[in-house]
């Protein structure tokens, strides 16, 4: 914009403006500093794991030592022969399993609290949101003995039961704000043509919420894959997952950095992969649906 | 646990549905069905445990001794009010729940307020902002645990070895963080975890607020200073109070963190993991599950608050609905 163009804004006006450009352009940076000083750590890991033992664990440390994938090869059992694939593969199945236990409960729930919505449909929401709020080791102890007596104990569908009941109540909420954005017209049309609830939920909701559901799925994976308590007092040795894996992997093989954050990176991928996919949803679950 | 059920907001009329009208046999039974399986599912597998955990906590009961299982009353609530571990247990996290919350919410709100304006790589910034929270909660107490943390190879002190070289000193100050400070040390790195969590909820808050007002704020002449206290922190307030309730409800109960980085040793422990360890390794069923109880109705307190919190932002969507 030039000076000699009737609409240049006066002198002072300009000043401000340049003034309040300034201002945006040291504030952004103060934004990418402190994005950068939060990553840190994680980019730290990254570093690390990539990383020969002897170049991880130094003081001061060494940024620019060759870069190896020798962490995870030995992660993967290269060395040692023990492999992390079996609590790898339990951890998916709980997730995947308790995932799939929650949609098929959660999304007919959430059809009765927004769509053909059942009186005090307010209320049953308030009962699902305070089960969340009831502390895990609350209910820990009876369900250790009872696994133990029922002979359940180190079985993943134990984990995909109570991971499935940790997970019900977010998703019943999510998925109740995402159905009541479906018309309901489409759906009476449905039924109309003789469809019944299933098919109706199948056919019609189904689809039309899918982004929604993707977004559930999503977040009753990550929250499945990450719990620790549950996975410690009740699984063993055959049914071990992940997290239980890594808090074993240091006290028994020693400590070695690179091997660590290795299996750290890899531990925490299919959470970051999930997690930036579904950013905005993932506080919405996480604020059990209050925040959209 | 219903106690918000006198503050539930009433159901808003629904034009396609409307409030229907007191339905009864089949009809209703239909509407209903979808919901049973949902709720039965909840409440065999979170509400019946609780029930026997407020059982087991009026028994004397220490598996390593199962021939002496007795009851005996409100004794083990004595206990746990008396216990002087587990009376520290208590303060820790009382500690350990306002330390992470407060520090989230505060350094969480600078960080929404710097994300709510255009600049160049706003979405890498926030990606890299998000990062700590998308770790494995084990994972993350691992790497500061033993990537950070360590005395001798951490990268905090070997950042201070390069700060020390940079000003001469060959030997800066090496402290161990986690002996030195633990507590400390369990705060920092759960306050790294959580507040993208806040930060989000709060960027969530501020670009929810309506632009018009906070132009008409500019045009008559605010400063950014007025704009924020009298226009943008009123707005927030509902979203604060729901990050620091959700945040003091999933801290409370943290586990993982005080598990991996401590194991709950120098002054570390908090409930969750003091219960763990008294019926895992002590076996001390009911003692255990007495703390359990008091846990809940802790927790029962703010989450009053928080289900209230959730209430009056739920009503307004559905009033809006």
């Amino acid at each position: 914009m030039t000076a000699t163009t009737v609409t240049a804004p006066a002198p002072s006006a300009r000043r401000v403006l340049r003034r309040a450009k300034r201002r945006n352009t040291a504030l952004g940076l103060l934004a990418w500093a402190a994005g950068l000083v939060f990553c840190l750590p994680a980019l730290w890991m990254l570093l690390t794991s990539l990383h020969a033992e002897s170049d991880a664990a130094t003081n001061p440390p060494s940024l620019f030592a060759p870069l190896t994938l020798d962490g995870y090869r030995a992660f993967f059992g290269a060395d040692t022969g023990v492999t992390p694939w079996p609590p790898l593969l339990n951890s998916l199945g709980a997730s995947f399993f308790s995932t799939v236990l929650v949609l098929l409960l959660a999304l007919p729930a959430a059809y009765a609290l927004s769509i053909r919505r059942v009186r005090k449909w307010t209320d049953v929401m308030f009962f699902f949101l305070s089960t969340k709020m009831l502390p895990v080791v609350a209910g820990l102890l009876p369900v250790y003995l009872f696994a133990k007596n029922a002979g359940m104990l180190d079985n993943i569908w134990l984990l995909v039961l109570l991971y499935t009941s940790m997970n019900l109540p977010i998703a019943v909420w999510m998925m109740q704000s995402f159905l009541a954005d479906v018309p309901v017209s489409v759906i009476e049309a449905a039924q109309v043509d003789g469809a019944r609830l299933p098919t109706v939920l199948a056919r019609v909701v189904a689809p039309m919420a899918a982004p929604g559901i993707a977004a559930t799925a999503l977040i009753c994976f990550i929250f499945s894959w990450n719990e620790l308590l549950f996975a410690r007092v009740l699984t063993g040795v055959v049914a071990q997952t992940a997290p239980v894996f890594l808090t074993g992997f240091v006290t028994s093989q020693g400590l070695f950095l690179a091997q660590l954050c290795a299996a750290s990176v890899v531990v925490s991928l299919p959470v970051l992969a999930a997690g930036y996919a579904a950013q905005d949803k993932l506080v919405q679950g996480l604020s059990l649906g209050a925040v959209k | 646990m219903t106690t918000a059920v006198g503050t539930t907001p009433q159901s808003p009329p629904r034009p396609p549905t409307p409030t229907p009208a007191r339905r009864t046999g089949p009809r209703a039974w239909a509407t209903r069905a979808p919901l049973l399986p949902a709720l039965v599912f909840l409440i065999v597998v979170t509400q019946l445990p609780f029930v026997a955990t407020l059982v087991i906590s009026l028994f004397d009961w220490n598996s390593l001794n199962p021939d002496k299982r007795a009851f005996n009353g409100l004794d083990n609530y004595a206990a746990v009010f008396t216990d002087a571990a587990l009376r520290d247990s208590v303060l820790t996290t009382i500690l350990l729940t306002a330390g992470v919350v407060i520090a989230t919410v505060v350094i969480g709100l600078a960080l929404a307020l710097l994300l709510d304006r255009t600049f160049f790589g706003r979405g890498i910034v926030r990606t890299l902002l998000i990062t700590p929270f998308l770790i494995v909660p084990v994972s993350a107490a691992l790497l500061w645990k033993h990537a950070l943390y360590n005395p001798e190879y951490g990268l905090l002190n070997g950042a201070l070895s390069w700060v020390g070289e940079l000003f001469g000193d060959t030997t800066p100050s090496q402290p161990d963080w986690i002996a030195d400070m633990p507590l400390l040390a369990v705060i920092a790195a759960l306050v790294w975890q959580w507040t993208p969590f806040m930060m989000l909820i709060l960027l969530a808050g501020l670009q929810s607020r309506p632009a018009e007002v906070v132009e008409a704020a500019r045009l008559d002449g605010a400063s950014a200073w007025q704009t924020f206290r009298y226009l943008t922190l009123p707005h927030l307030r509902r979203y604060l109070e729901l990050g620091v309730l959700l945040g003091a409800v999933y801290i409370v109960q943290n586990f993982d963190a005080v598990f991996t980085i401590t194991a709950g040793g120098l002054g570390t422990a908090n409930l969750p993991y003091t219960i763990y360890q008294t019926f895992y390794q002590a076996h001390e069923y009911g003692l255990a599950s007495a703390a359990g109880v008091v846990v809940v109705i802790g927790t029962i307190i703010i989450a009053t608050f928080a289900l209230r919190t959730v209430s009056s932002l739920f009503s307004e969507e559905a009033n809006r609905a």
